[in-house]
């Protein structure tokens, strides 16, 4: 009895619907047609500008390849990733992916098959992105041209190759949920953390990971980037990169041009403001400095900071140390460390030359570089690369000698630091 | 009183002097900020002219532009210049190569090595007569009568040490300069090549003196012009 009347139910009441609309859309047709692609190009629009925030082609891009094509390759020790196309080609691409299968893999870490996928992905991180802004992404990928490129499979070792064991993984590692707003904050703040913890996946680096490449806590205290040879400091402890006591505009500056007077994006940050950051609104922009700069800690320990005294050996190892700073780098620099405000960045002070790993000091001696050229800075100083100049005995002298010159306090750095420093470039 | 004053002044001086910010005068200028590039790519005294380094100064501005491009984009493999270029634009670019291909260079007599006559020979047929037999076109026929290249997309050939020369020949032969992808006429010429022309060639041009310009544009033949297409251009190749 009840099941027929459903079914009557349900019959009529497509027919009332079919009857009303045809009515009402003989009427309203055009125009709702109009308002119906407005708003659908307004959502694709809405979509570049996320895809920007979370830097979707940073990933699913090749070196030089077609945008969002994929075939870029993340090395690290589960085995070797290689980023899917995204374009909406039916056959190589999420051409015959809806809206749901794509919310699915942002908000759940699953595919449109069922697979889970690896946390390469940072589903762990983009499970906190609104149907809404999943729905625009969505929109904006189905509105690129299709590119049709097969790239290769993963090659993961054993066993991480194993979707129970993934799926283990997940029960044990993932928490899905879409950002919840803290209500004791303003608006703006649960903006900044809203991008930081979700599309700018900020802790899928600035987190240490574990040994099953789970990302250890949700905070941004800093850890060696998988597969990347680049240590992505703390944005929260006062001795890395924590912007605690920065003025709000010092933050934007740093994230929206590359540099600051006193502080400059290098290696993998560098490429994240020019393809990401650079594009942001300054409303994003300052609330993800509010953000940061709220989870920032202070140094009290700053001004009182002994530093102890140096035994004769120290003190020759840096003396020789210094001999090579005045033939390389001084010129730029400066005798006193104190570099040339937004073109050399000092280094005397400079959090990122004492920080307790000094990989990217070293890096950035071995290989140079630009800081990324963007609105704001459109055309950067660089540093040469040093590694076919001075042998890793000089740099090791070198990085020595700048981590305790001019009131800097850090350990020192023997030429095999250097050589381990070295690898997985490009 | 008098004592308190004159201390009074030399500490407000020293102060003073403290304050004043010692920050280094950086020039403005595109030369400075070309520094990271004219380590390695300047002065031939003081690079040695064993080294490596390719001669940048006054090669065509497109041929630099696109190795430029080529670099950053994974195009043209050599990682020190990748790592350096990885997040400039086009247009800062397109300025650094317009930079060097004007910019004023001297570059000393180079020395010969020794050659046999038959070397000699075999080089100097190659660089101005090609090989019909094989489809060899002459070197000069597309970098031009004094080699020093074509505008603007062809570079020259002079003022390239031995070992850069010998690495770019096995590149192109072996398929590591533009890793193979793209067909390109000088890897089909350098694969013709034997090995004995190969030595021969790059023991040969280093000895060459580096003078004078590229050649306009619009001097190559319509043949080189076909066959070369792909390196004709400005527009961006994508894999």
């Amino acid at each position: 009895m009840s099941g027929s009347f459903q079914w009557w139910w349900k019959g009529s009441r497509q027919m009332i619907i079919a009857i009303a609309g045809g009515l009402l859309g003989m009427s309203l047709a055009s125009g709702q047609v109009l308002a119906s692609a407005t708003a659908t190009e307004a959502v694709v629009q809405q979509g570049a500008y996320l895809a920007r925030a979370g830097n979707c082609m940073g990933c699913h891009t090749t070196r030089g390849g077609k945008p969002y094509a994929g075939g870029r390759r993340l090395n690290t020790p589960f085995g070797e990733f290689v980023t899917p196309n995204i374009t909406p080609d039916n056959e190589t691409g999420i051409g015959q992916w809806s809206a749901d299968d794509f919310w699915q893999a942002m908000h759940h870490g699953q595919s449109r098959d069922g697979r889970y996928l690896y946390p390469a992905f940072p589903y762990t991180e983009y499970t906190k992105v609104t149907r809404e802004d999943a729905d625009a992404i969505f929109a904006y990928l189905r509105s690129l041209t299709p590119v049709r490129q097969t790239n290769l499979p993963h090659r993961i070792r054993s066993p991480y190759d194993n979707q129970l064991l993934l799926f283990l993984w997940r029960v044990w590692y993932f928490k899905e949920g879409v950002y919840e707003a803290d209500l004791s904050k303003s608006e703006e703040w649960n903006r900044g953390a809203y991008l930081v913890q979700g599309l700018g996946h900020c802790d899928a680096c600035h987190t240490a990971r574990n040994v099953w490449g789970a990302s250890q806590d949700d905070k941004l205290t800093g850890g060696e980037i998988m597969g990347h040879y680049w240590y992505a400091p703390s944005l929260i402890a006062p001795q890395e990169a924590g912007v605690g006591d920065w003025p709000i505009e010092t933050i934007v500056e740093l994230l929206s041009t590359g540099i600051t007077s006193d502080a400059v994006t290098t290696g993998p940050m560098a490429t994240i403001v020019r393809q990401s950051l650079q594009h942001l609104s300054p409303e994003d922009m300052r609330a993800m400095a509010v953000y940061l700069q709220s989870i920032g800690k202070p140094d009290p320990a700053r001004k009182t900071r002994r530093i102890p005294d140096m035994p004769e050996g120290v003190r020759q190892y840096l003396a020789r140390g210094e001999l090579v700073y005045e033939k390389y780098c001084q010129d730029c620099h400066g005798e006193s460390g104190q570099g040339a405000p937004g073109i050399y960045p000092p280094l005397a002070g400079n959090r990122s030359v004492t920080m307790k790993s000094p990989l990217n000091t070293i890096r950035s001696v071995l290989y140079g570089g630009y800081p990324p050229s963007t609105a704001g800075n459109p055309r950067p100083y660089g540093m040469p690369p040093y590694q076919h100049i001075i042998r890793d005995a000089e740099i090791a002298q070198v990085v020595s000698y700048i981590r305790n010159a001019w009131g800097n306090f850090g350990s020192l750095v023997s030429p095999l630091d250097v050589d381990q420093s070295r690898g997985n470039e490009f | 009183m008098k004592l308190f004053i004159v201390i009074w002044l030399s500490l407000g001086f020293s102060l003073a002097n403290a304050a004043q910010p010692m920050f280094l005068e950086v020039p403005d200028t595109l030369e400075e900020r070309v520094k990271p590039c004219t380590l390695c790519h300047g002065d031939i005294d003081r690079t040695g002219q064993d080294a490596y380094y390719p001669r940048i100064a006054g090669k065509p501005t497109g041929y630099l532009f696109n190795q430029l491009r080529n670099f950053r984009d994974g195009r043209r493999y050599y990682q020190p210049m990748a790592i350096l270029l990885e997040n400039l634009s086009d247009e800062y670019m397109r300025e650094i190569a317009h930079y060097f291909a004007t910019l004023p260079y001297v570059y000393p007599q180079p020395k010969s090595r020794a050659m046999s006559s038959e070397q000699i020979e075999t080089v100097e047929n190659l660089i101005y007569k090609g090989d019909s037999m094989r489809d060899l076109p002459a070197c000069s026929a597309c970098h031009g009568d004094a080699l020093m290249g074509v505008e603007p997309f062809i570079p020259g050939l002079l003022g390239l040490p031995h070992a850069y020369l010998a690495a770019q020949f096995g590149g192109w032969r072996h398929g590591g300069i533009m890793r193979g992808q793209i067909p390109d006429c000088m890897s089909e010429i350098a694969n013709k090549l034997t090995q004995y022309e190969v030595n021969a060639l790059v023991m040969w041009l280093p000895g060459r003196p580096v003078a004078g310009k590229p050649a306009q544009s619009g001097t190559l033949a319509p043949e080189m012009v076909r066959r070369c297409r792909h390196l004709l251009s400005e527009k961006e190749i994508v894999q």
